[in-house]
């Protein structure tokens, strides 16, 4: 039959997985019956208070009860939406504004932090939705109603003007997105996960629905690991972790401090990457460490929900220093059309914008028909009939072999540490402060550095303070500059260039 | 010992370093900072550090995470 729900993963498997450790952490590791028994309660719960086709905020640390969460949010036919304490206060507001929830999921950490927001609505605890027992009669109701086109989750993205993007995902582009994932990655359910990104953003879903999907396990791993190498591959070897879909920048901090001199992930076999560009100096350290293992390279917009294309690395592939590994080819079931200005193919090895197509679209931004509109537009290629294409920003070309090659942003957005960050959406709220009259960011790519320099009489000191309560941490400036002006270019643009060099 | 606390004052502005001694165990800095740091440190006082250097207990305190740097430095010389 065909499958229109993410759920019917988790069920499908329940009767033989219901022992099997599902999602763990240090402190719980959660059986299927468990995630299945916890889900449901919430999703009963959920629908008892009369909640329907809605957001539901969950603001809870990284844990196997979050992603639990996540699924009661789906079973109650509605959708959820994550929200993290890392988030500053300023940041959650402006979500809270464009998504005006009427209940939040939340837990005894986080608590507090949700009290702070000023949040109006209706305040739930996991631990007293989640052990209620089911409503089996409802959620069959529910069911009977969900459409595979029907959203379940929102996610927020950096976005140019200062307010954040609510990406909004539906059944049928998850399911298209994980069933062609697993097959190019293999996995299976001898698969054992360790899970980097966190769930706030849609490349967690890498984890999330192959673990339901084949009775798989993931380890979600304590975010203070990621700053040291070793504990890292010790905790990936106690665990017997073999398969890690990861941001380069976890991946480079472990090869480039000689990590592997002193200790090898000995159960990884299948190593995933992407969201940035994997210098060939540290992939070779990784593909020396680890002869055995398949190396993919993974690209994709949150907007066509995860991933959109991949490049499995051939063992004797030869990459010289600075040439780029390739972004191959698209996912089955979804055309990348590189475009030019005008709207039309560029001929092979020509530079275009990078636009998809295919199920894999997500439904646009939540509350903002205009931005999705700018963006999820008609196919240009096609005059005769409704058909919407999402234009990336990214632009790309095809290698002498036919692969893609991703070349650069369009625009002013980043990657940095795995975060896709607009640079001028922290001008914009630094030039909120008081006392800075005008800012530039700059990206030092080399270095993986994001600079802050502006004009003012405001101390730099303050100016941190100020940009660590209004913006996420991954978009936090590593340094701040305090320039007598900033420098112009003759037509009277900030001269990034000089900037970049100061 | 300056240059470290520029660095450090540039991360957390509103910390004090001289009496701080739980930089990693109250979580104050984090994977990003770590990483800012470990580049700050190479490039400032030309050493390279490496993974068993990278441990929790060296990046407790500017002492702590001073007292690496001589010993690098004493190491390289």
């Amino acid at each position: 039959m065909q499958r229109t729900n993410v759920l019917s993963y988790l069920e499908d498997n329940i009767a033989s997985c219901s022992e099997k450790l599902s999602f763990c952490s240090v402190e719980r590791q959660m059986t299927f019956q468990e995630v299945y028994d916890e889900s449901r309660s919430i999703g009963s719960f959920l629908c008892k208070k009369g909640y329907s086709g809605e957001p539901v905020v969950v603001f809870m640390p990284k844990r196997p009860e979050t992603i639990t969460a996540f699924f009661g949010v789906i079973y109650s036919g509605n959708f959820y939406v994550p929200i993290d304490s890392e988030m500053p206060d300023f940041r959650i507001r402006l979500i809270l504004k464009n998504l005006s929830p009427r209940v939040i999921i939340t837990d005894g950490e986080t608590l507090p932090e949700v009290e702070k927001c000023e949040f109006t609505g209706d305040i739930l605890l996991y631990d007293e939705i989640s052990k209620n027992g089911e409503d089996s009669e409802t959620l069959q109701m529910v069911r009977e109603k969900q459409l595979d086109t029907d959203p379940i989750y929102v996610v927020f993205t950096s976005g140019s003007t200062g307010i954040p993007k609510g990406v909004i995902a539906n059944h049928r582009s998850v399911i298209d997105y994980v069933e062609n994932l697993s097959e190019e990655l293999n996995f299976s359910s001898e698969t054992i996960f360790g899970s980097q990104t966190p769930l706030y953003f849609d490349a967690c879903l890498k984890e999330l629905y192959p673990t339901l999907k084949f009775g798989a396990c993931t380890w979600l791993i304590p975010k203070s690991l990621f700053s040291f190498p070793i504990k890292l591959v010790e905790f990936l070897n106690e665990h017997r972790i073999n398969t890690i879909c990861w941001v380069v920048s976890a991946l480079t901090m472990i090869s480039s401090m000689k990590t592997f001199d002193k200790v090898v992930p000995q159960y990884l076999t299948n190593i995933a990457f992407g969201s940035e560009v994997f210098p060939i100096k540290q992939f070779e350290l990784w593909r020396n460490a680890l002869p055995n293992a398949s190396f993919t390279n993974l690209y994709g917009p949150t907007e066509a929900t995860g991933m959109s294309c991949f490049f499995h690395v051939d063992k004797d592939r030869h990459f010289e220093a600075d040439e780029p590994i390739p972004i191959g080819r698209p996912f089955k079931n979804t055309e990348i059309l590189l475009l030019s200005e005008d709207g039309k193919l560029v001929k092979d090895g020509e530079t275009g914008e990078i636009c998809i197509r295919g199920t894999c679209l997500t439904l646009g931004y939540y509350n903002d028909y205009q931005r999705t509109d700018e963006v999820f537009v008609q196919n240009p290629l096609n005059n005769r009939y409704h058909e919407l294409i999402y234009r990336t920003g990214d632009l790309g070309k095809l290698n002498e072999k036919g692969e893609l090659i991703f070349i650069s942003r369009k625009d002013y957005q980043i990657k940095h540490m795995g975060h896709r960050i607009e640079l001028s959406e922290i001008e914009v709220i630094a030039n909120e402060y008081d006392g800075i009259g005008m800012s530039a960011a700059t990206y030092d790519k080399e270095k993986g550095k994001i600079t802050l320099f502006y004009q003012g009489e405001a101390e730099v000191k303050d100016v941190i303070l100020f940009l660590k309560a209004h913006l996420p941490r991954y978009m936090l400036p590593n340094r701040t500059v305090k320039l007598e002006k900033l420098p112009f270019t003759a037509n009277g643009k900030i001269d990034r260039k000089t900037l970049m060099d100061m | 010992m300056d240059d470290l606390l520029s660095i450090l004052n540039g991360l957390h502005p509103e910390v004090d370093y001289e009496t701080e001694d739980g930089l990693i165990d109250s979580g104050i800095l984090d994977s990003f900072d770590i990483v800012t740091l470990v580049t700050e440190i190479q490039d400032t006082f030309d050493v390279t550090l490496d993974a068993s250097d990278i441990v929790p207990e060296n990046f407790n305190s500017a002492g702590a995470i001073f007292a690496l740097i001589e010993k690098k430095q004493e190491e390289d010389a």
